[in-house]
């Protein structure tokens, strides 16, 4: 193997989004008169002190982002860190002290309470963490829950609901109510009532973090599942970096309401803005997370393509698997997302990526 | 009564209230004067009592009217359906042969007609005041202690301006026992409405409820237990209240007891008074085992 640099690799070949939902911005402070202190924090005062002097507490500060239309975008952050704040913004549940929320150009925060009421029974549709379901009625009729408030006669809502029922695996179980259920089961239900209402944004505010280590694993599967068919603009919330590893096209990493760090999974891993993104990152099972499309390399000259290709999405592990039973080859041809030979990895590469550089 | 007081001089000793004339002429004043008020507007009042008079009196006459058996299988069938229970059924069963086998059946049924209806007025009036109440912190800060002097004011002092302007007679007895039957009501629906999972109401906003979409959907039913414990208080302290009515003028079990009282009659003073404890206990048994029975979601089933 000739001698080339281990450090120079191909930039990946990233997909292109469209913004589904746009945050400028974002400032929130929580107390009696939170507009009075916008613009003092706007020039850099402090949390402490804005608690200490004028006993607001600031939720969020100069958030601004873009969450992918048709993708799962995951906030991350400790509790405290202001993710649930955040998610509450975008159906307008928590007004903005500044800010816009802009989606399909309209902002959120400046809608009529008749337009947000029209905005959150036909747009979004929002799972709980801790389910949040009607205890008197059945899993059936707590599907039907976001029709019935959009006057949707029975009829039609619950053939709805009962599709996605099945859908999430919850078939025989329509008539049962949700004290008779477990947490996962409560939570597919939670699910079947979000997706049943159809809309194109849905919000999941640590939706699987009451749940069961294996319930959890599960219950992602099951929405990766159905994200593949209804491509949705999901925005997902956790405290968990593993599951937003997994679910996450977009992270945006919050740490005490201000954007730590956002991009796709593989650039946080790879790339830790700062030392707090670093500290989780340490954790994090790269084999699974780092894709070949991140650290091929570019042919060295003069060389053929090595005969194994394997697509630029492969994770190293997957890639790993696949170097050790190829034939004599230690080498691999990534190929971009189109299906053209882009570079090359070696075992060796893999290994490295599979290291964690600490 | 120099030596009590340290030989202080008399503005120190006694406290300085004001003097009799001015008290007997602020009495007057305030006794005439609300006298006047009621007397002027007499014809109005009585209008606006009619209806009450009118539901209070077809009641009694339905429950006094109606052969015995029949109520008797009425009552039975109403508990019977509230409670499915074979247990109260037959306690009330015994308990009513019993009131009536000691001559106290008519008195008994002109009871029920009066907690039937004020229990009605009660919930009727305390279920919107409670809704009110559970949606604006500022109308429950109007609306508790108001609520606090109807429950600690002594019934005996409301019953004097209830009966200068209604005069006696069943109808004032109706408002007394309403007005300290109410509260229960209100307060239980207020806390009910509170009480109820910030996230579930968060749910309900977030799939764009309207707020009487909300009350219907959520808040209501996820109240319905302490909403049925309102009822069941309400319908106790009606119980509670008819002695003291049927110093007014209400009939039934109250007024034997009253009479029990003033002529220290032993053996009926007791015997009406376990006929209201036998109805009490009836009726809380019977409206319980309703407000679980609604409940029944609530309940794990073995797989």
């Amino acid at each position: 193997m000739t001698e080339t640099d281990l450090t120079q690799t191909l930039s990946p070949d990233e997909e292109e989004t469209v913004p589904g939902i746009s945050i400028r911005n974002l400032y929130k402070i929580f107390g009696p008169h939170p507009e009075r202190y916008v613009s003092a924090v706007r020039e850099g005062m402090t949390k402490t002190e804005l608690n200490r002097k004028h006993h607001h507490s600031l939720g969020l500060r100069d958030i601004t982002t873009d969450l992918p239309a048709g993708k799962i975008s995951v906030i991350m952050g400790l509790s405290g860190s202001g993710k649930s704040t955040l998610l509450r913004h975008i159906n307008g549940l928590i007004a903005p002290t500044a800010g816009e929320v802009l989606i399909d150009g309209e902002d959120v925060a400046k809608m009529s309470p008749e337009a947000l009421r029209a905005f959150r029974r036909h747009k979004t549709a929002m799972v709980f963490q801790n389910f949040a379901l009607l205890p008197h009625r059945t899993v059936l009729e707590n599907a039907v829950y976001g029709l019935d408030i959009q006057g949707e006669p029975r009829a039609s809502s619950t053939e709805k609901a009962q599709c996605w029922i099945e859908r999430v695996g919850l078939k025989g179980y329509e008539n049962r109510y949700p004290a008779q259920l477990s947490g996962g089961m409560q939570q597919r239900v939670g699910l079947a009532r979000a997706l049943t209402n159809d809309a194109p944004i849905l919000l999941m505010d640590e939706a699987f973090s009451a749940l069961d280590p294996l319930i959890r694993m599960d219950m992602q599967t099951v929405l990766l599942d159905i994200q593949k068919e209804v491509s949705k603009t999901i925005v997902f919330i956790t405290h968990d970096l593993d599951e937003a590893l997994r679910l996450g096209d977009k992270i945006v990493i919050l740490r005490a309401g201000e954007i730590s760090q956002q991009g796709l999974g593989e650039e946080i891993v790879l790339h830790p803005a700062n030392d707090y993104v670093r500290a989780f990152v340490k954790e994090v099972n790269r084999g699974r997370v780092v894709r070949l499309r991140s650290i091929a390399r570019p042919k060295p000259s003069g060389e053929d393509w090595p005969g194994l290709q394997l697509p630029g999405a492969t994770t190293l592990e997957g890639a790993a698997h696949q170097l050790l039973d190829a034939p004599g080859g230690s080498m691999a041809t990534v190929l971009a997302r189109n299906g053209s030979a882009r570079g090359v990895v070696s075992m060796d590469d893999v290994m490295r990526g599979m290291l964690s550089q600490s | 009564m120099a030596s009590s007081c340290w030989g202080l001089s008399e503005s120190l000793c006694d406290f300085p209230s004001l003097s009799n004339k001015s008290l007997r002429l602020m009495r007057k004043t305030i006794d005439d004067g609300f006298r006047d008020l009621v007397r002027q507007f007499s014809d109005q009042i009585d209008a606006a009592t009619r209806p009450l008079q009118w539901f209070l009196n077809t009641l009694e006459t339905l429950f006094t009217g109606t052969p015995w058996f029949v109520m008797l299988v009425l009552i039975l069938a109403a508990v019977w359906f509230a409670s499915r229970s074979v247990k109260i059924a037959v306690g009330t069963g015994a308990a009513l042969l019993a009131i009536g086998f000691f001559g106290l059946w008519e008195d008994t049924m002109t009871t029920l007609a009066m907690v039937t209806v004020a229990t009605l007025i009660s919930i009727v009036l305390g279920l919107p005041i409670g809704i009110l109440a559970a949606r604006s912190d500022r109308a429950q800060r109007v609306i508790m202690p108001v609520l606090d002097v109807m429950q600690t004011l002594p019934s005996f002092v409301y019953l004097i301006p209830v009966v200068v302007i209604f005069g006696i007679g069943k109808v004032p007895g109706l408002i007394a026992v309403v007005i300290y039957a109410t509260p229960p009501m209100i307060r239980l629906t207020n806390l009910g409405i509170r009480l109820v999972d910030k996230e579930v109401i968060e749910a309900a906003d977030a799939f764009g409820s309207s707020p009487r979409q909300k009350l219907w959907n959520v808040q209501l039913p996820l109240a319905l237990p302490t909403l049925m414990t309102g009822v069941n208080q309400t319908i106790m302290m009606s119980l509670a209240m008819v002695v003291v009515a049927s110093m007014v003028g209400v009939g039934g079990l109250g007024k034997n007891v009253l009479q029990a009282i003033n002529n220290q009659f032993f053996t009926m003073g007791f015997l009406n008074g376990f006929a209201l404890v036998a109805i009490a206990i009836a009726f809380d048994r019977a409206s319980q085992a309703f407000g679980k029975r609604l409940q029944k979601h609530a309940e794990v089933l073995d797989d």
